[in-house]
């Protein structure tokens, strides 16, 4: 008879009978991340994902005292953040995390796409991706509205009424959004349940496939690493995900930083009825839109020059999103200029406005 | 044989047009009623036609002031020759509420910069259309503003 095994290795055993999980640790031991110099760009992913369950840890605290409502909403931030314990910390944690989570999925999209990882096999999990990026920023525009403040208000009014401008179903989708007519109390309940109910549960299945797709096929390497197949990849575990892990407590440490040093401001009340304040502008990854509306002439070739902005906007979306079947060369392996090109124009094209809505906003 | 052959096929199209019509009527009976769910439903708006915006001493010449006019907001101004004018103070370009800009003398809309004169109509940036002008009239030390007919 054997001697008794640990029980760690008992339970091991016992979850490896009814679930098969050995197979999954036989996966893990094997997989490995490609190495070459460019490997920096892959952490990005496993932070946005980490910033991502701060953002669920954190909006599972507001919730506890956030009362949506026109009447409510603005009181209930105040109280958080004013008579609260931590209330200031749990508030501005999800501010924060929300804005480093948008810029870390913005840097982890465009490292993808100039590694062009897109290129087949990967297709879906390329336009999971973006999917999830576009799920990112709705969070961001439907979360901004909940304290009720000044900006929010006026940013939310700009915004669906930018939705109104889309061919066709602009008008209908504009009022579901507000509810209404126009932005008021009906629109905060509808953009709370937006970001606490419906927006988190397709979050997290998009994210789910877009994970196993990852698993699947494993990390892309890009097309002038391919070539030199002779080097070892870093085991995933413990290698990467330890390397993973420090790179997380150092974003943590961050975002304290910024929490302690810089709280998230709660502003002015909104008041329907007053004029939207100088100086007012969206988050900053709308800004590269906003700013570009002012700029835009009331017509363009004898249509509304906000029609042809946002047309010009969709069209890029969707360059973005189906750039696996666009770009054919990539797909053969070869290089493609011109798909580099488009993507280099439009982050100038994002950083110019961002800087000039800063900048020089009028 | 052959007659049988047509006829399975003939009653296999008819099985899966019956059911591939039963799942996408099952489907538009979910979907219609979640859809109407969500549209809101019209509710009766206040349409307001004439309201009291200010008092006279309240505007000093050269400025403005945002006033509630029905569910919308309207703006008041008074000109620098003392004059009344009052418009909608929604912009026409993205529905933000416009505000007085005594140093232009001009009517301002800050989220993109547009601008309209103190006709109410629009001179710069991206607004596509004039502001819609309302009637003022003086009742006593009451500026009455009126929605035109």
């Amino acid at each position: 008879m054997s001697s008794p095994a640990a029980p760690s290795s008992r339970l091991l055993a016992w979850l490896d009978e009814r679930l098969g999980i050995g197979e999954v640790i036989t996966f893990l031991r094997h997989k490995t991340v490609p190495k070459g110099g460019h490997e920096v760009w892959y952490y990005f992913g496993g932070v946005s994902l980490f910033l991502f369950g701060i953002q669920v840890a954190t909006g599972l605290l507001l919730l506890f005292y956030y009362k949506p409502g026109a009447d409510s909403s603005y009181e209930s931030v105040q109280f958080i953040v004013t008579r609260v314990p931590f209330g200031w910390l749990i508030r501005s944690l999800h501010s924060w995390s929300a804005n480093l989570m948008v810029f870390a999925v913005f840097v982890h999209m465009f490292s993808v796409y100039f590694m062009k990882a897109y290129r087949p096999p990967r297709e879906l999990t390329w336009m999971t991706g973006m999917v999830l990026l576009g799920l990112t920023m709705t969070f961001g525009f439907s979360g901004y509205l909940l304290p009720w403040n000044t900006l929010a208000f006026f940013a939310t009014k700009v915004g669906t009424d930018i939705s109104g401008l889309l061919p066709v179903v602009g008008p209908a989708v504009a009022r579901l959004l507000r509810g209404g007519d126009e932005v008021s109390g009906a629109t905060l309940t509808r953009f709370f349940g937006f970001h606490v109910a419906m927006l988190p549960a397709a979050f997290t299945a998009v994210l789910a496939v877009h994970l196993l797709l990852i698993q699947r096929q494993g990390m892309s390497e890009p097309l002038r690493a391919k070539t030199d197949s002779s080097k070892e990849g870093m085991p995933f575990f413990p290698g990467f995900i330890l390397r993973d892990a420090i790179l997380w407590l150092g974003v943590l440490a961050l975002l304290l930083v910024l929490c302690t040093f810089l709280p998230w401001e709660l502003g002015v009340k909104a008041d329907p009825f007053s004029s939207a304040p100088a100086g007012i502008r969206p988050e900053w990854y709308f800004t590269f839109m906003s700013q570009t509306f002012k700029y835009l002439p009331a017509k363009i070739f004898g249509i509304d020059g906000d029609v042809v902005g946002i047309c010009t906007f969709l069209i890029g979306g969707l360059i973005l999103f189906f750039v696996s079947f666009l770009d054919r060369r990539a797909g053969r392996g070869e290089r493609s200029p011109l798909f580099t090109l488009f993507g280099v124009l439009v982050i100038l094209f994002m950083l110019t406005m961002v800087t000039l809505a800063y900048v020089k906003p009028y | 044989m052959d007659a049988g052959t047509a006829n399975d096929v003939s009653r296999r199209r008819l099985l899966d047009a019956l059911l591939s019509g039963g799942i996408l009527a099952f489907l538009g009976s979910v979907v219609y009623p979640v859809v109407r769910y969500l549209t809101p439903p019209k509710v009766h708006e206040v349409v307001a036609t004439s309201v009291v915006a200010a008092t006279v001493p309240e505007l000093k010449p050269n400025s403005g002031k945002i006033f509630r006019f029905g569910s919308r907001p309207g703006i008041l101004i008074r000109l620098p020759s003392g004059e009344f004018r009052a418009f909608s103070a929604v912009c026409t370009h993205l529905q933000c509420t416009v505000q007085y800009r005594s140093d232009m003398e001009r009517i301002w809309c800050p989220c993109h910069n547009g601008q309209y004169d103190l006709a109410g109509k629009n001179v710069a940036g991206p607004p596509p259309s004039p502001l819609e002008a309302y009637d003022v009239m003086l009742k006593g030390q009451d500026v009455v503003v009126s929605r035109r007919a």
